[in-house]
């Protein structure tokens, strides 16, 4: 069956069910009650005044009685340095468990070692975000036993809710937790920030346990993951390297192309209608999306604007404009870098909010419907607007869907910023390698050769052009490229799905398939 | 202007992107020397086949006392970029024998209208010695430019921040520009992480009369363009200026007073620069104010 962008979108596939069909941004959100079989949260008991602490990870995995076939989360709020979900993992192996299903939030090059669990079958199915590094390459020529799911933020919320995703044993890293498993990331020595996807898991998992290095005296206060929930604790000396977790300040790119990019997409924004008082913003915390931040910044003291609120990954230079005034608060689902941490804590203007709040299409409160501007990457576009940010140039996973597809459908403006060409590969393409976020949610991309509004949005495109933006259609943008790059051949792929990306509501978007030699 | 050494091609491909007024590629100074042949046969090249935009293209071709400055010249004056700097002028003599191969080489490929302009760079102390007669040397000469770091290693100093021992130079070379209505810019600023030093000295080189500075990063590009373009409240005031002598003129009054203050013809030719910088089309406020 064909989904509403083209894709031959296979009914069933083995392991992981039927399959719907994307039908477009909104056709699947039905407003209100929506009819499913919701999933309620597992009923627990515990007798008075019994420790909820183990000695080891290895004691509290046992005690959660693992079983072949189950499902595994854990967050990726450690970034780089997480140390937890490898741990987690060898534990389940050393115990002969086989079969898992591993649904973390994101993946990073911290879970390289994964792909070892993947080729001799102790992981099967994977639910995620996103992946990169050896284990994108591992599952790109078709390693893993079932096709990998990559969804949205907002979409993994849902898989809970809905029981696409049914946690049985959540693994949480915290930088701070008591003895009841009350538990924070904004403060203690490896402090990381914000706990907001990890919030989902506590809830919804039937065995939760927390993971830190800074047992504190109950109660652990301020904390984001509450006791209730909690079934283990276990104390350790590190949840992983301290140097990647609390990476740092996150320093605007130096690229002059980045840069420039950056200035466009500032002035995009600057006349959009939409740059008055009480404007909210999210913008990423890479190249030239983050510099965007640095110019908004100077346009909005420029013009005495103050907005409503930021949201999203959240980071320093975010935490920057927010002392200075420029926004009223900042909403934190995930904080990119250490120095947001005390902010995260100290700041009652930065509210942390789970993953829930900041992006799941069904409920009635998803920060990202209140969103006037998001500023997003990609891979590549294509003419119809669509972003790949999970493909690369050789069919290789090896990205993140992360909020992108979540934002660019509830944002006013959605601009996406990447360079017309990197090396010789044009950026600009017929159709992008893989679809995340569907063109019908963005609005301008934005190169350094030009600004391309979609079609759909001719008031956009006239607005700019009367502020003197350098306004091209898309196909001409691509032409222009391809005189300077030429068109690179046609990738040789495998006939074997290794991945399914599913919209944020539930829905196959595209399919992924292998790659037959990955140099 | 932004400076682009001719042998690096993924920064001339994206040379028209980044906001310039122009750019400058560089056949002299930015390549080694076992790198000029490749420099200009790209240079060369990447003139016929990139598209710069709106910038304006000039290159930098290597002084006639090397090996180089005449293989400069035969293989980019065919192409007609913009215009053609040519380096460490000293002598109104330099000017004429450069002038003199320009021309053979157009009348050789049968340019018979040439468009290119030429630029004189100014690096030496003989060179500001004899800026006035250098300036006025060519009819083709549209811009004078003066290079600070060739200057100083000539004069035995050491450029500082305060450019106190080019200062001179700048303001002798303004003068010799001004006097033969060409457009003076300005040496480059080396530190390409200090926004301040640059805005600083920027500010200081508009108030003395240059009409632009060389960059040699990308990023130094908004903070040229800040300081040398008039802010709203400038253009506003210029624009009042300008249409109130318009209209004064018709009235036969060459003198008149705005909030107070008098407008006379300097008045007015200072609203006339600001108007230009700005890029507000003079016939328009022309016919508004008729």
């Amino acid at each position: 069956m064909k989904n509403a962008i083209g894709v031959e979108i296979p009914e069933y596939i083995e392991g992981l069910g039927k399959l719907e069909p994307f039908q477009g941004v909104w056709k699947s959100i039905i407003e209100d009650e929506v009819p499913s079989t919701n999933i309620s949260r597992t009923l627990k008991a515990k007798k008075p005044h019994v420790s909820k602490l183990c000695k080891n990870l290895e004691e509290a995995v046992k005690r959660c009685k693992p079983f072949d076939g189950m499902t595994v989360t854990c967050h990726h709020h450690l970034r780089g340095g997480d140390g937890v979900l490898m741990q987690t993992i060898k534990i389940l192996d050393e115990m002969g468990i086989k079969d898992i299903t591993l649904a973390s939030s994101s993946l990073t090059s911290a879970h390289d070692g994964l792909v070892s669990y993947v080729e001799k079958g102790m992981i099967t199915r994977i639910f995620t975000s996103g992946i990169r590094g050896a284990l994108g390459d591992a599952i790109s020529v078709g390693k893993l036993k079932y096709p990998a799911i990559i969804h949205s933020h907002g979409g993994r919320v849902r898989d809970f809710l809905t029981g696409r995703i049914k946690p049985d044993l959540s693994v949480l890293a915290a930088s701070a937790a008591d003895e009841e498993g009350n538990a924070t990331g904004a403060h203690g020595p490896s402090a990381f920030g914000s706990m907001g996807y990890a919030d989902i898991d506590a809830r919804y998992s039937r065995n939760v346990i927390i993971v830190t290095d800074n047992l504190v005296e109950y109660p652990c206060v301020p904390c984001t993951v509450r006791q209730h929930f909690i079934d283990y604790v276990v104390k350790v000396d590190s949840i992983g390297d301290a140097t990647k977790i609390a990476s740092g300040t996150t320093r605007i790119t130096n690229s002059p192309m980045d840069l420039r990019i950056a200035r466009i997409a500032a002035t995009v924004i600057e006349h959009s209608g939409l740059f008055k008082n009480g404007m909210s913003f999210q913008v990423g915390a890479g190249g030239a999306s983050l510099a965007v931040a640095k110019f908004l910044r100077e346009d909005m003291k420029r013009k005495n604007i103050i907005g409503s609120f930021m949201i999203g990954g959240v980071t320093s230079y975010g935490v920057d404009m927010l002392n200075e005034g420029l926004f009223h608060s900042i909403f934190d689902v995930q904080s990119f870098d250490a120095a947001v941490s005390s902010s995260v804590l100290n700041n009652p203007n930065h509210i942390e909010i789970s993953c829930d709040q900041y992006a799941n299409p069904n409920n009635c409160g998803s920060m990202t419907n209140k969103l006037d501007v998001v500023v997003l990457g990609a891979l590549e576009v294509d003419v119809d607007f669509n972003v790949n940010v999970i493909t690369g140039s050789s069919g290789e996973i090896r990205g993140a869907s992360g909020g992108h597809s979540d934002t660019a459908s509830g944002a006013n403006l959605t601009v996406v910023v990447c360079p017309a060409f990197r090396g010789r590969l044009p950026i600009v393409k017929d159709r992008v390698h893989t679809v995340v976020t569907p063109g019908e949610s963005v609005d301008v991309i934005v190169t350094e050769r030009g600004v391309c509004v979609n079609p759909a949005k001719p008031n956009l495109a006239a607005k700019l052009k009367e502020a003197g933006v350098q306004v091209v259609d898309i196909r001409d943008l691509k032409e222009e490229v391809e005189k300077m790059t030429g068109v690179p051949a046609e990738k040789k792929l495998g006939d074997q799905i290794v991945g399914l990306v599913e919209y944020r509501d539930g829905t196959i978007i595209d399919v992924i398939y292998n790659v037959k030699n990955l140099s | 202007m932004l400076y682009i050494p001719g042998n690096n091609p993924a920064m001339i491909q994206q040379a028209g992107v980044y906001g310039c007024d122009a750019v400058l590629l560089d056949l002299e100074d930015a390549v080694a020397l076992n790198q000029k042949d490749a420099a200009r046969i790209l240079v060369r090249n990447m003139l016929k086949t990139v598209n710069f935009y709106d910038t304006e293209v000039c290159v930098r071709v290597n002084n006639f006392h090397t090996p180089f400055g005449l293989t400069d010249l035969e293989e980019i004056v065919p192409l007609q970029p913009d215009n053609i700097r040519f380096p460490k002028t000293e002598t109104v003599a330099d000017v004429k024998e450069f002038m003199k191969e320009v021309r053979r080489i157009e009348k050789e490929h049968g340019i018979k209208n040439p468009t290119m302009t030429i630029h004189v760079m100014i690096e030496t102390a003989k060179g500001v010695a004899n800026v006035y007669d250098i300036a006025a040397a060519d009819p083709r000469i549209d811009a004078i430019t003066i290079g600070g770091q060739d200057l100083t290693a000539d004069m035995g100093i050491i450029k500082t921040p305060d450019g106190v021992g080019i200062d001179y130079a700048r303001k002798r070379i303004v003068m010799a520009g001004k006097a033969n209505d060409l457009d003076v810019l300005d040496t480059i600023f080396a530190d390409v992480n200090d926004d301040e030093g640059l805005r600083e000295e920027t500010e200081y080189i508009k108030k003395i009369g240059f009409a632009g500075k060389a960059l040699i990063n990308p990023r130094q590009v908004d903070v040229v363009h800040d300081v040398f373009n008039p802010t709203e409240n400038e253009v506003r005031k210029a624009y009042r200026v300008y249409s109130e002598f318009i209209k004064n003129k018709k009235a036969g009054i060459g003198v008149f007073a705005i909030d107070g203050k008098m407008v006379d013809a300097p008045v007015v030719q200072r609203a006339i620069t600001v108007l230009e910088y700005a890029k507000i089309d003079l016939k328009e406020i022309e016919k508004n104010a008729g």
